[in-house]
């Protein structure tokens, strides 16, 4: 069931181009993490998506309804939880959450029920008849996770959850976004890596308006796992002696003792590899696959997409 | 209906803060005592126009200056209450909790309308109390009073319909009330020009609020004056729904 189906996504500020036609789908039981560097168009992307910001040209389907012919009823299958979270600070969390919900049109009579369920999941149990201008930063996020979760929407979108969340917290958030995964659809947005490798099943980087990575959480994995290997010895190692192992693409080295050794994905030459060296009496030390972090990823598709890269698609 | 709810919260957080108390303390402190001062003269006048063929009644010449006092005192006051409206929702980020519910444009303008609308009839029911008070010791023509009280809130009404639209055109709320004081004067004074304008002085003389206030103080509710306020109203209205449209389309 495709919760969102977004179809060649423009967005132009004057003639400057946030989005550029940007098409990707998301099913339920999906959490998509949105990667991107200041200025990429996250922002802009979501706020589209919510109806926040009109498109300049493409389509935005919510649960199968357009957001842009029928806003009332797509938007009754959403929650969002912009960069700023949109609280009164001079109403109780109560009150603030009471008037969310009654704007998204839940029933009176499960309105007290949806509110104490929403404060639960979001560790606001406490705080219900605290202003919410009197509440720390990290508070005031919580509730406006609550606020976006407080009608269980079909789909959520939060703009960086964690922004301004103590460690504690944000394990907590990360927890109750995968919680929330399993019977939603939600895109987050974020600048910090390790959280889309943890909460996320699918991850899109994107960058100058493009979306230049589209992939699984798994194949992301797979191209975070090395083509490399990083070799140490005793004695000095002559290079030449390595390259003719099988598999083996080239040799780099790095100091006399140690050199990093490229092969072809698909077969490690770490056995040959290991042989050879015993053999030749280089005296082995180390011996370890190297392991690209997603940091490396992401810097090096943003840096290569300067240059305009091919459609990716899902 | 949205907007009742919308509403709802708009004068909940207009009594929460001082704002609105402090406003209407003050109000009716100065309207109390202009009300008393009227009263005053008209015992000193009472029996010099008591001899005078149709001598102007109580109500005329205690209701009617009454009202017409407030509609330049809340003249000063309404661009306080206006100005945070959709200024300010603009400035916190919150409005974006207004677009992505399920809540049309129309519908999230009139709940700003009708909240506004509500605390301003509170202000005008403890207006009417004044003259309303002077039941217990004569009597009082409830007609002329009913068209004042109907004058005083299609005024306030007016006032906040452009007070909204103005606020819904900036971030800051300190601008809204300026430019809101500001548009309210002059349209107040603007048949100044009336009679030196020559034919153009008509439309100056019409497009005047204070023309069409008085001459429903006097107790003369036509349809013109009605269309005038009710017209002056929904303009504003549509004004702003179409400005809050384009905080989606442009940005």
């Amino acid at each position: 069931m495709q919760l969102i189906n977004v179809e060649q996504l423009c967005r132009y500020y004057g003639d400057q181009c946030a989005v550029d036609n940007v098409s990707f789908t998301l099913e339920k039981g999906e959490i998509l993490g949105f990667l991107g560097p200041n200025g990429a168009g996250k922002s802009s992307t979501m706020q589209m998506i919510t109806g926040n910001l009109a498109p300049t040209a493409g389509q935005i389907l919510i649960n199968g309804i357009d957001i842009l012919d029928q806003p009332r009823e797509a938007k009754r299958e959403l929650g969002y939880l912009p960069e700023i979270p949109p609280v009164y600070r001079e109403l109780t969390v109560n009150e603030y959450l009471d008037y969310a919900g009654q704007l998204h049109e839940v029933p009176r009579s499960q309105l007290k029920k949806s509110r104490d369920q929403a404060r639960e999941r979001c560790g606001l149990t406490e705080v219900g008849e605290r202003l919410i201008g009197n509440l720390s930063k990290g508070y005031q996020q919580r509730v406006g996770i609550a606020q976006a979760i407080l009608h269980s929407p079909a789909v959520i979108i939060l703009d960086e959850p964690t922004v301004g969340l103590d460690p504690i917290q944000i394990r907590e958030i990360r927890d109750l976004i995968r919680d929330l995964g399993r019977e939603h659809a939600i895109i987050l947005s974020t600048h910090i890596l390790p959280e889309v490798q943890e909460s996320c099943t699918r991850v899109q980087i994107i960058h100058r308006g493009r979306l230049v990575l589209n992939d699984s959480i798994e194949g992301l994995s797979q191209q975070m796992q090395a083509s490399s290997l990083l070799l140490q010895t005793r004695r000095a190692i002559e290079i030449d002696r390595l390259t003719d192992v099988p598999g083996v693409q080239s040799v780099d080295q790095i100091d006399p003792t140690r050199c990093r050794i490229h092969y072809d994905k698909t077969t490690s030459p770490a056995e040959h590899l290991a042989e050879r060296v015993v053999t030749l009496g280089f005296g082995l030390l180390e011996l370890t696959p190297e392991r690209r972090s997603m940091e490396e990823i992401f810097i090096d598709i943003t840096r290569h997409s300067q240059t305009p890269t091919t459609e990716v698609n899902p | 209906m949205m907007s009742l709810v919308i509403a709802g919260r708009e004068l909940r957080t207009l009594f929460l803060s001082p704002l609105a108390w402090s406003i209407l303390g003050v109000i009716q402190l100065i309207l109390g005592y202009m009300f008393l001062a009227q009263l005053e003269y008209y015992s000193m006048m009472q029996a010099r126009i008591a001899g005078m063929e149709d001598a102007p009644g109580v109500t005329d010449m205690l209701v009617a200056p009454l009202f017409g006092n407030a509609g330049v005192i809340l003249m000063l006051v309404t661009p306080l209450l206006t100005m945070r409206l959709i200024s300010e929702e603009r400035r916190n980020k919150t409005l974006s909790l207004l677009f992505t519910a399920p809540v049309s444009m129309t519908e999230i303008v009139l709940g700003k309308y009708l909240g506004i609308v509500g605390f301003m009839l509170v202000m005008v029911g403890m207006i009417v109390l004044m003259p309303l008070s002077l039941l217990a010791g004569g009597g009082l023509d409830l007609g002329k009073l009913a068209a004042c009280t109907l004058a005083l809130i299609l005024l306030l009404g007016g006032f906040s319909a452009l007070g909204l639209y103005l606020s819904a055109l900036t971030a800051q709320p300190t601008v809204a009330a300026v430019t809101t004081f500001g548009a309210l004067l002059l349209l107040w004074i603007v048949d100044w020009l009336g009679s030196a304008a020559g034919q153009a002085g008509n439309v100056l003389e019409y497009l005047s609020m204070l023309r069409h206030y008085e001459s429903l103080l006097k107790g003369l509710v036509s349809t013109a004056d009605l269309a005038y306020f009710i017209l002056f109203i929904a303009t504003f209205l549509v004004l702003s729904a179409h400005r809050l449209d384009n905080d989606r389309l442009q940005k």
